[in-house]
């Protein structure tokens, strides 16, 4: 098993025509995945590398029983498309596109009350779920299919942690970027819950920055629910206050979202944390050695 | 993007928020001027992007036009240093000419966005005039808040709740609710990240007043307000922040001196913090982004290197859907076009790495190869020490 996507998931992709969207999808299509449609409002009835494109989401989801989408459009129109994708009832919306205005988030997040459908992002990796299915921009080759998961709120840190993990053989069963922007679909804990209930996830990488307080209260879920060892990782020691670190969440404001005082939490509620983004592969293999489960996550030898 | 205070006040004016009259001086004669329609006294403001004016001696009370001409001439081209500008301070180029307001008392309100609710929060204190950090992490329980639900705005009984628990006289009330509900309409409609009104004042003339005003905007939400992007003050800004942000790179200028470029926000700070970790200090941070082509890594390069405090650059790049030749291809370029003199440490990963990695031998170039992110910031702080 795994986590959110695996190869029954049929995915859609709104902004199919665009230039980001056409080329991620083909390499999404490379890597396995099952896509099924594309949307793109006008051109509809036409085709794009021998997939379907629907002027609605509705027609999209009807037409070709898609259960996920990916966004790939520009800033301004991707709140209104990911709403159209919740209206269309939809299990999981994946939102790639950076650079939202932190209202129109506001917006969406109050539109989906009460709705069932999930969203990562917006500003994020996307979520893959190796040799099954890839949805978002993220690197398949340097995936291994296997027990670990890995959640992050950054995408090439992300890489850098499963090239980590790969590279020592040991495989993950879903990787999840949640992205860098303040509000946002699916926080740490959602996922921690998921990863925490997936039978064929034995250990978590969680990677965290500077910003806001989610860290912290993950940390509090972990001490108190977490059945799985998590090993983690904070960037932006270095960052100074009131800096927008690139994304729009990386802000340390009013002295809050220092990464001394998650790293603290963290350590404090029993994540074991790599000192260093290099060894973050290591510090889990020293962890799994500890407990007696390194064998059992290594899935390549 | 942040603006001066008095175009924040302009803009909160124009939603029935009441602020001090006045107008900003960009000369002495000027502030002379404005003083005289204001009736001979005012208050001298220096305008800076950055809090603490009044403690470092940027803000003073005139009592008649000379003392105007005299704090004007002492402000303007001051450099002033507060806990929010670093230890280099900055140039004071503009002063707010404003009326003097009888003030009887001193509160805070503030409007943001709450990560943990998702929703825009509005909070109020009695404690105004302080820094409201302090109020928070001393009496946490003198700062109230209201979370607005998007779909209907900030409501009347929301804002009366604030009023009444912060302790606005009775009769003020009802002036207080106007002024939160202009505040908090002036957020949304122009896409504030932070919208604080520190101190709020009520005057001995019975008037609930913008006594400061500080208003920063979503810089993703700029495209859809032209007017407000035309505050932009560019004297405010780091010089190579602004070429930067010409070229679509995020940049933000340290103090150390390896300077760093990388791709991905969160592995950039990652590489700040292994260079430290290794003892080493970083000069900037740089996202090159995911689409980084030879024109950007150049343009990179240039602003790194015209940081006369760089004494080494660690380039730092997971290749995923980038392949690393191409990256390799910008770096030499740029190494070339430069006149490159300095250390350079190189990690590459991803496609192609090892194409990418022949190039950079093969260059002629002084480039040092790493394997790891680790090994290239040991590399690197041994080379610039």
């Amino acid at each position: 098993m795994s986590i959110l996507v695996n190869k029954n998931t049929k995915v859609i992709t709104q902004g199919i025509t665009g230039a980001t969207g056409l080329f991620h999808t083909k390499q999404a299509i490379e890597y396995g995945t099952n896509v099924v449609g594309g949307v793109t409002p006008g051109k509809g009835g036409t085709e794009v590398e021998g997939i379907p494109v629907f002027d609605t989401v509705m027609q999209a989801k009807e037409k070709t029983g898609a259960n996920a989408s990916v966004i790939y459009v520009p800033p301004a129109f991707a709140a209104d498309a990911i709403m159209e994708a919740v209206d269309a009832d939809l299990d999981l919306v994946i939102c790639i596109t950076e650079g939202i205005p932190v209202l129109d988030m506001v917006k969406v997040k109050r539109y989906m009350e009460g709705k069932r459908t999930r969203l990562i992002g917006p500003n994020c990796p996307g979520v893959i779920t190796p040799g099954e299915c890839k949805i978002g921009i993220m690197p398949g080759y340097i995936h291994l299919p296997g027990r670990v998961g890995v959640i992050s709120r950054s995408g090439t840190l992300t890489y850098e942690a499963v090239h980590q993990l790969s590279t020592r053989g040991i495989g993950q069963s879903t990787a999840v970027g949640i992205g860098g922007d303040p509000v946002k679909g699916t926080e740490f804990i959602d996922v921690l819950e998921m990863f925490n209930n997936d039978p064929d996830t034995d250990a978590v990488i969680m990677i965290g920055e500077i910003g806001g307080t989610a860290e912290e209260e993950a940390a509090e879920w972990i001490r108190d629910h977490m059945k799985k060892p998590v090993v983690g990782f904070i960037a932006g020691a270095t960052a100074p206050p009131g800096k927008r670190m690139g994304h729009a969440g990386a802000i340390i404001s009013g002295g809050k979202g220092t990464a001394a005082e998650k790293i603290a939490k963290m350590q404090e509620c029993g994540i074991r944390m790599a000192p260093t983004p290099s060894e973050m592969g290591s510090t889990l293999v020293e962890l799994l050695q500890e407990r007696g489960m390194l064998d059992q996550v290594i899935t390549k030898k | 993007m942040n603006i001066h205070e008095y175009q924040g006040k302009a803009v909160l004016k124009q939603y029935g928020v009441t602020v001090p009259q006045g107008e900003v001086a960009f000369s002495v004669n000027e502030a002379e001027q404005i003083a005289e329609k204001l009736g001979g006294k005012a208050v001298v403001k220096a305008q800076i992007h950055a809090g603490g004016r009044g403690k470092a001696g940027g803000v003073k009370v005139a009592k008649n036009l000379d003392e105007v001409r005299t704090y004007a001439e002492q402000i303007l081209g001051m450099t002033l240093v507060t806990h929010q500008t670093g230890p280099e301070g900055k140039v004071v180029k503009r002063l707010l000419i404003e009326e003097l307001s009888d003030i009887k008392k001193e509160y805070y309100v503030g409007v943001v966005v709450d990560r943990a609710t998702s929703r825009v929060v509005m909070m109020a204190s009695e404690e105004g005039g302080t820094e409201i950090e302090e109020v928070a992490a001393k009496t946490p329980e003198k700062i109230f808040k209201e979370v607005i639900d998007p779909a209907v705005g900030l409501q009347a009984f929301q804002a009366r709740k604030l009023a009444f628990a912060i302790n606005i006289p009775r009769e003020l009330v009802n002036q207080a609710v106007k002024f939160m509900m202009g505040l908090y309409q002036a957020f949304v409609d122009k896409d504030c990240s932070i919208a604080e009104i520190n101190p709020l004042v009520v005057t001995g003339d019975g008037k609930v007043v913008a006594l400061d005003a500080k208003l920063n905007f979503d810089s993703n939400a700029l495209f859809r307000h032209k007017d407000i992007f035309e505050l932009r003050d560019l004297d405010e800004e780091d010089q190579k922040e602004i070429e930067a942000s010409k070229y679509d790179l995020s940049y933000i200028a340290l103090e150390g001196n390896i300077g760093c470029m990388v791709n991905g926000a969160g592995l950039a700070m990652a590489t700040m913090d292994t260079i430290k970790y290794f003892g080493g200090q970083p000069a900037n941070f740089l996202d090159v982004g995911g689409g980084a082509t030879t024109e950007k890594v150049t343009a990179a390069f240039k602003i790194i290197l015209s940081d006369p405090n760089v004494q080494g650059i660690l380039v730092n790049i997971f290749g995923g859907i980038m392949k690393c030749d191409v990256i390799a291809e910008g770096v030499i370029t740029a190494a070339r076009d430069v006149g490159l003199d300095k250390p350079l440490v190189v990690r590459l990963e991803g496609t192609n790495v090892e194409l990418g990695k022949k190039m950079l031998n093969e260059s002629g170039l002084n480039i040092v190869a790493a394997d790891s992110l680790a090994d290239a910031a040991e590399k690197i702080v041994g080379l610039v020490k």
